[in-house]
C-alpha cells in the first residue's frame, strides 16, 4: 500500500505538468475566426501569439477521428494513427534487429582486442555523428536495383547503420569493464575460449549490453520519421509529411505527440527489461 | 622434498629501469596437509605470493613446485579464495558453485554431482540461501560461497588471500573458527594469507612472517604448537599463544623485517644571481629571465 504521498509525487504532479502545458500551449496558440465583411462576405482572420498553431482543443476537434478509430483504413492515405505507428513499429523493429545482430559481435571485437579497437574505433567514431538524412540517399543509391523492395531495403540500411552504434560501444565498454577476477574464475576452471564467452563474458556484459540496446532502440525510432519522408512508406513520419504538405497543421501536433508517446513507451519498455538483466 | 616448494622465487613489477621488486629470494615449502600462514604488511607482496601459487602470475626466476610438477599456469587443482570474494553476479549461490562442480566432474552422474554441489553448501551452513544471488548475501556468507566453491574442487591445496580481511570483527571472528573448523577437518594442504598475526595464530600449524617489501622475503617459521580446536577467549590468556604473537611481531617490527637501503642522489641546488637593474630588462621585444647560476650536489641518505 503506497502512501498518500507517494501518489502526489508519481500521478498528480505529473497531471499537474500536463495540465499546465496545455495552458501555456492554449495562451500561445493561433485562433482562427470568420468575420463578416461590409460587402457580405467572409474572411478568415488568425489571431494569437502564435498564429498557425493549432490549440490543444482545435487538435482534437480536427484529429479526433484518427484517434477514436486508431486501426481504422479508410483510404491508403486516410487511416487511423495507431495504424500508421503499426506500419512504422515493423520496419524500425526489422532494422533494430539487424543493427543488435551486427553491433553485438562488433562490440565484443572492439572490447576484446586492443587492435582491432585501434584499428576500427576512429572509422566507427566519424561515421557515428553522421545524420540518417545523409545515409538515406546512400541507402536508395545501393539498394536501387532490388526493384520492388528497394525502398524497403533502403530504409533497413538507414536504420540499422545509425542505430547499431551506442550498442556497438556499450558493448566494447562492457567487454573492457569484465573484472579481471571473472576471468580468472575462468582460468582456474580451465574453461574453453567458447564456455568463458558464454559462461562469463556475456552475462557480464549483459548489463552493458543493455543499455546500449536502449539507446539504439531510440535512435531508431528517431530515424523512422526521416526515412519514411524521403522514401514515402507508408507510416507515422510519411503522414507526418503528407499532412504538412496539405496544410493541416493540427495533423502535425498529432504525429508529434504520438511518436513522442510511442518513443517514451519503447524508452520505458527497454528500461524495464534492462533492469532485469542488472547484476552486481 | 615437500608438497608445495617455493625456491629461490623472485618477482618484479614495472618496466625496465624502474622496476620495483616485490618478492626477493622467497623460499618457502608446505608439507602435504600442513596449514600455513603467511603473516605481513599491507602491499607486501602476499598477493604477489598466492598468485605465484595459483600460477595466476609466473616468477621472474625460481620456480614453484606442486607435488614435484612446476606451476606454470592456474588450475583447479589451487582452490582459491579472494578477499573480494569473486562471485558472480549473476549466478545463484548454487550455480556459482555448480559452475565449478560441473566444469570439473563432468563424468560423474547428475545425481552424484548434485549431492557433491549440496554437501558442500551444507558444510559451510548456506543451504536456506541456496538461490540467492551474491548481491543478497552479507560480506561473511559471500566468503562462506566462496570457501564451499574451492572445496567442492576438490583442490589439492587451498589458497586463502586475506579470506577475512573486509569482514567486521564479530563476523571475522565466527568465520575463523569455522574454516579453521572445516579446513582442518577436510585435511587439505592449506596457505592463509593474512595481515592479522592473531587470525594466523588461530588457523594455522606453522606461521611465516613476509618482511615488508619491496624485496620482501619470509621470516623464520613459528610452529603454533597449539591442540585444535583453539578457544580464542582461553587462548588470550595463553602464555604459549602470547610468545607465539611476541616472536612474530617482534620479527616483523624489528630489525628482522625492515631493511636500510641507502638511496644516492643528484641535488641541482637552484642559485639565483641578483639582477643588474642598469641592463635593459626587455631586449627585441623578448623578456629576460632572470639568469641562474645552478649548483649539482650529490648527496646519499638512509632510508629505513
Amino acid at each position: 500500500m503506497k502512501s498518500a504521498s507517494a501518489w502526489v509525487a508519481n500521478l498528480l504532479m505529473p497531471l499537474v505538468g500536463l495540465g499546465l502545458t496545455l495552458l501555456i500551449w492554449q495562451l500561445i496558440a493561433g485562433h482562427t475566426e470568420m468575420r463578416r465583411q461590409a460587402d457580405g462576405t467572409t474572411e478568415e482572420v488568425k489571431t494569437g501569439l502564435v498564429k498557425d498553431l493549432p490549440g490543444p482543443y482545435t487538435t482534437w476537434q480536427k484529429t479526433s477521428r484518427y484517434i477514436v478509430e486508431p486501426f481504422a483504413k479508410r483510404e491508403e492515405l486516410d487511416q487511423g494513427v495507431l495504424r500508421f505507428t503499426w506500419y512504422s513499429l515493423i520496419i524500425v523493429a526489422k532494422g533494430y534487429a539487424i543493427a543488435l545482430l551486427l553491433g553485438t559481435p562488433l562490440g565484443f571485437f572492439l572490447g576484446l582486442s586492443k587492435s582491432f579497437s585501434r584499428m576500427f574505433d576512429p572509422i566507427i567514431q566519424v561515421l557515428r555523428p553522421v545524420s540518417p538524412l545523409a545515409w538515406m540517399p546512400l541507402g536508395v543509391v545501393l539498394f536501387s536495383n532490388a526493384g520492388r523492395s528497394a525502398n524497403e531495403l533502403a530504409a533497413l540500411f538507414t536504420i540499422a547503420v545509425c542505430s547499431m552504434w551506442p550498442t556497438v560501444l556499450n558493448t566494447a565498454v562492457g567487454v573492457r569493464a569484465i573484472p579481471q577476477d571473472y576471468l580468472n574464475i575462468a582460468r582456474v576452471l580451465k574453461l574453453s575460449r567458447w564456455q568463458t564467452l558464454v559462461k562469463i563474458m556475456i552475462p557480464a556484459t549483459l548489463p552493458y549490453m543493455f543499455t546500449g540496446y536502449r539507446l539504439s532502440l531510440g535512435i531508431a525510432w528517431l530515424v523512422i520519421v526521416a526515412v519514411e519522408m524521403l522514401t514515402g512508406r507508408i507510416g507515422i513520419g510519411n503522414f507526418l509529411w503528407n499532412e504538412y504538405n496539405n496544410g493541416l497543421y493540427t495533423s502535425i501536433v498529432l504525429c508529434i505527440i504520438t511518436i513522442g508517446v510511442v518513443g517514451f513507451l519503447l524508452d520505458r519498455g527497454m528500461s524495464l527489461l534492462e533492469r532485469r538483466f542488472k547484476t552486481a | 622434498m615437500a608438497f608445495l616448494e617455493i625456491s629461490n622465487v623472485s618477482k618484479g613489477f614495472g618496466p625496465a629501469g624502474h622496476r620495483t621488486e616485490v618478492l626477493r629470494d622467497l623460499n618457502l615449502s608446505v608439507e602435504r596437509g600442513e596449514f600455513v600462514a603467511v603473516v605481513g604488511y599491507s602491499g607486501a607482496g602476499k598477493t604477489t605470493l598466492i598468485n605465484l601459487i595459483a600460477g595466476l602470475q609466473r616468477p621472474d626466476s625460481g620456480s614453484v613446485k606442486l607435488d614435484g610438477v612446476e606451476i606454470t599456469g592456474p588450475g583447479p587443482d589451487r582452490g582459491l579464495v579472494f578477499q573480494n570474494y569473486s562471485l558472480l553476479p549473476w549466478l545463484t549461490v548454487r550455480e556459482n558453485i555448480a559452475l565449478a562442480v560441473n566444469q570439473l566432474f563432468p563424468d560423474w552422474s547428475a545425481t552424484r554431482r548434485r549431492e557433491h554441489l549440496e554437501h558442500h553448501i551444507g558444510l559451510v551452513g548456506l543451504t536456506h540461501a541456496g538461490d540467492r544471488r551474491p548481491a543478497e548475501l552479507s560480506g561473511g556468507m559471500r566468503q562462506r560461497v566462496s570457501l564451499a566453491r574451492a572445496l567442492a574442487m576438490d583442490p589439492q591445496v587451498l589458497l586463502l588471500d586475506e579470506p577475512l580481511g573486509a569482514l567486521d570483527a564479530l563476523t571475522r571472528a565466527t568465520l575463523q573458527d569455522e574454516i579453521s573448523r572445516i579446513a582442518t577437518a577436510s585435511g587439505k594442504t592449506i596457505v592463509l594469507i593474512t595481515n592479522d598475526p592473531d587470525e594466523g595464530i588461530l588457523m594455522a600449524d606453522r606461521i611465516l612472517p613476509l618482511s615488508a617489501g619491496p624485496g620482501a622475503t619470509l621470516g623464520p617459521a613459528v610452529v603454533v604448537d597449539l591442540e585444535r580446536p583453539r578457544d580464542r577467549k582461553a587462548l588470550n590468556h595463553d602464555p604459549r599463544f602470547k610468545a607465539i604473537r611476541g616472536e612474530i611481531v617482534g620479527w616483523l617490527l624489528g630489525p628482522g623485517a625492515r631493511k636500510t637501503t641507502t638511496v644516492s642522489r643528484v641535488l641541482v641546488l637552484p642559485d639565483l644571481l641578483p639582477e643588474n637593474l642598469d641592463q635593459p630588462r626587455t631586449r627585441f621585444g623578448v623578456k629576460r629571465a632572470p639568469r641562474r647560476r645552478s649548483e649539482e650536489h650529490r648527496e646519499t641518505v638512509q632510508v629505513n
